[in-house]
């Protein structure tokens, strides 16, 4: 067996045992270690992500439901998909979800930014407040997604009372979660709350990764203020923001817990977003293979969009 | 260095911008502040208007959380022993009479064993991936590391219905070891990227140095490559475990009863004529707490985890 060179009186100690026991103490070769370190890990995947995964392509081309097994299964082609992508439910859950997307992201964007731009003032005390204000989006999502239901109550809850201090609208004429157009916005809220902490902490990783030298440079060529911001702080810190709206994208798209125990699509389908639309389908009205085309449609559409999106970030982190 | 800095804010700004940033602080606390302070209501303050801020403390929702409660006809009420107990007073002030335990002693038994359980498993295969992927020429290494990554791209009902079937036919269903699989599955990803920054960080020549003296590679992997991860491999487990810990969509398809974790549990509290927001309440506190608590104590290795993925490269 070749192996790598070793210095000399060890070489001649390793020749001068017989092969067995030279195994025995000089172990298992990297490679081997390498294969036994790894493969329970693929394995793992393999059995819970990429076979089910391979399992859902085949039930999304036939009529399978799964509270009814013993049904003959039929080989439906493609019926699935296109009754998906021609049906105008799916298209408006589309939209709610685009909504309820593009929202969340321009308003944790826009405060999550500002908050670490403040932070990186270094005023006293700011780690302190960082780690509280980081404690919302630690918390389970469904069991605080369900006390803001609480919250939100229109005769009693919190937010309506501080709505009324404030504008001195009457608490009872509007109703967060009721009919009304304001549920999609609610849900924007929440999350906003729980989720502003992770686009701060990562735009104030990319503030804190500029060095002080550039703005140096910058005050002895007499660079205003503004002027510094905008070409020094927001570009170098672009490439951090467009990621921490990668990870938010990726998440809220699969949006479910919070919203499912706020408003659960409700009311009407004014908050049914693709994940809850997705979970009627499969687990209330069991229609196994029809959602799982739908669920195919929605991991392409995610993959897509991602692939597309890291492209321009590598684009802009070229730059 | 110069006494003077350009780049150090102003006295002025530093004084703004903690007040702006404080004043953040309090009203993102305050649905926090009061899931606890309504934990310690009596029903009807809990739903007094406008809402309560100075109350009376009351621990008839940590009660009504650990019991079943039942109403009793008025003649054989009024006929009962003087209560035993405490909390058996608690409950007869409310018109009622203890029926029984209620399932969330239980219910937070298994998210214990399940987020522990995970947490361990995903923590030991990641860290051996972690290490593989870090020191040997692995085959396909980046593709691998992308497809492990990718997994988590997947959303979860997608993944639940196929899970679903299988754990069926492998009587999986509804049991703690199919909810560990499953959440070392998901967490595993997130755990090999974490540790393999943290094992990149650690020089090779420490190990180098090892195999000279005589070790084998397996030894100087657990004597010299484990210690020094120690830290990281502490802050991946509390990601692991905080992720567990919160997780709802495959709790709530994949388990009913026997396996079933808090979270989907602690919606479904409800008293009479509708939800019994002090027990909710107290339900949520008891869950959320332990999070809080690390979270406050951990913060250096948490929030350096949060910014791991943006911060290298």
């Amino acid at each position: 067996m070749p192996h790598p060179p070793i210095p000399g009186p060890i070489e001649a100690a390793a020749r001068a045992t017989p092969a067995p026991l030279a195994r025995k103490v000089r172990g298992l070769s990297d490679r081997a270690i390498a294969w036994i370190f790894v493969a329970p890990t693929i394995f793992l995947l393999l059995a819970i992500n990429i076979f089910p995964l391979i399992w859902t392509v085949r039930l999304s081309f036939t009529n399978y439901a799964a509270n009814r097994p013993n049904r003959e299964v039929e080989w439906v082609g493609l019926r699935n998909y296109t009754r998906i992508l021609t049906d105008e439910g799916t298209w408006a859950t589309m939209q709610t979800t685009a909504h309820f997307l593009i929202w969340t992201i321009v308003l944790q964007v826009v405060i999550g930014f500002t908050l670490a731009w403040l932070i990186n003032r270094k005023f006293k005390g700011n780690d302190l407040l960082t780690t509280l204000i980081v404690l919302p989006m630690m918390l389970s999502p469904a069991v605080v997604g369900n006390f803001w239901t609480f919250l939100y109550q229109p005769q009693i809850g919190l937010v309506n009372y501080m709505v009324e201090l404030l504008t001195g609208t009457p608490a009872s004429s509007f109703s967060m979660l009721g009919p009304g157009g304001l549920a999609p916005w609610s849900i924007i809220i929440v999350d906003t709350w729980m989720w502003t902490p992770f686009v701060m902490l990562i735009c104030l990783a990319g503030l804190r990764s500029i060095p002080d030298y550039i703005y140096e440079a910058a005050e002895v060529d007499r660079a205003s203020k503004w002027r510094q911001f905008w070409t020094i702080t927001v570009p170098m810190v672009l490439p951090f923001l467009m990621l921490a709206v990668l990870f938010r994208g990726i998440e809220n798209f699969k949006m479910f817990d919070m919203v499912n125990l706020l408003t659960g699509g409700g009311p009407g389908n004014e908050t049914l977003l693709t994940s809850i639309d997705l979970k009627r389908e499969a687990f209330e009205k069991w229609r196994t293979g029809y959602s799982s085309a739908y669920a195919i449609i929605l991991f392409v559409t995610v993959f897509g969009l991602a692939s597309i999106y890291v492209k321009a970030l590598n684009k802009v982190k070229e730059r | 260095m110069s006494a003077y800095s350009v780049t150090e804010p102003s006295r002025a700004s530093k004084w703004v911008a903690g007040a702006l940033v404080a004043l953040y602080t309090l009203v993102t606390l305050l649905p926090l502040v009061w899931i606890i302070s309504t934990s310690f209501k009596s029903g009807p303050d809990s739903i007094s208007y406008p809402p309560k801020v100075i109350f009376e403390p009351a621990l008839e929702g940590y009660v009504n959380l650990f019991t079943t409660r039942t109403r009793i006809a008025a003649d054989d009420f009024a006929a009962l022993p003087p209560p035993e107990t405490w909390y058996d007073q608690i409950v007869r002030d409310q018109g009622m009479v203890i029926a029984g335990q209620s399932r969330f002693g239980e219910r937070f038994m298994n998210s214990v064993i399940i987020g522990f359980g995970s947490t361990f498993l995903s923590i030991f295969l990641g860290t051996l991936a972690a290490y593989a992927f870090s020191r040997f020429k692995v085959p396909l290494k980046d593709d691998l590391l992308f497809f492990i990554l990718s997994t988590r791209m997947m959303p979860p009902i997608a993944v639940a219905i196929p899970i679903y079937l299988m754990y069926r036919e492998l009587g999986l269903s509804d049991t703690h070891l199919g909810m560990i699989l499953l959440y070392t599955a998901v967490n595993i990803s997130l755990a090999v990227w974490l540790l393999k920054g943290f094992i990149d960080e650690i020089p090779r020549e420490y190990e180098e140095a090892a195999l000279i003296d005589g070790y084998t590679r397996f030894q100087a992997f657990r004597k010299v490559v484990l210690p020094q991860a120690a830290t990281g491999i502490a802050s991946t487990a509390i990601f692991c475990l905080i992720f567990a810990w919160n997780e709802y969509a495959f709790a709530v398809l994949l388990t009913s009863g026997n396996a079933q974790t808090a979270p989907p549990f602690i919606p479904t509290i409800i008293g009479v004529g509708g939800q019994d927001w002090p027990a909710v309440a107290a339900g949520a506190t008891l869950f959320l707490l332990p999070v809080m608590i690390f979270t406050i104590l951990l913060r250096k290795h948490l929030l350096r985890g949060i910014t791991f993925g943006a911060v290298r490269k």
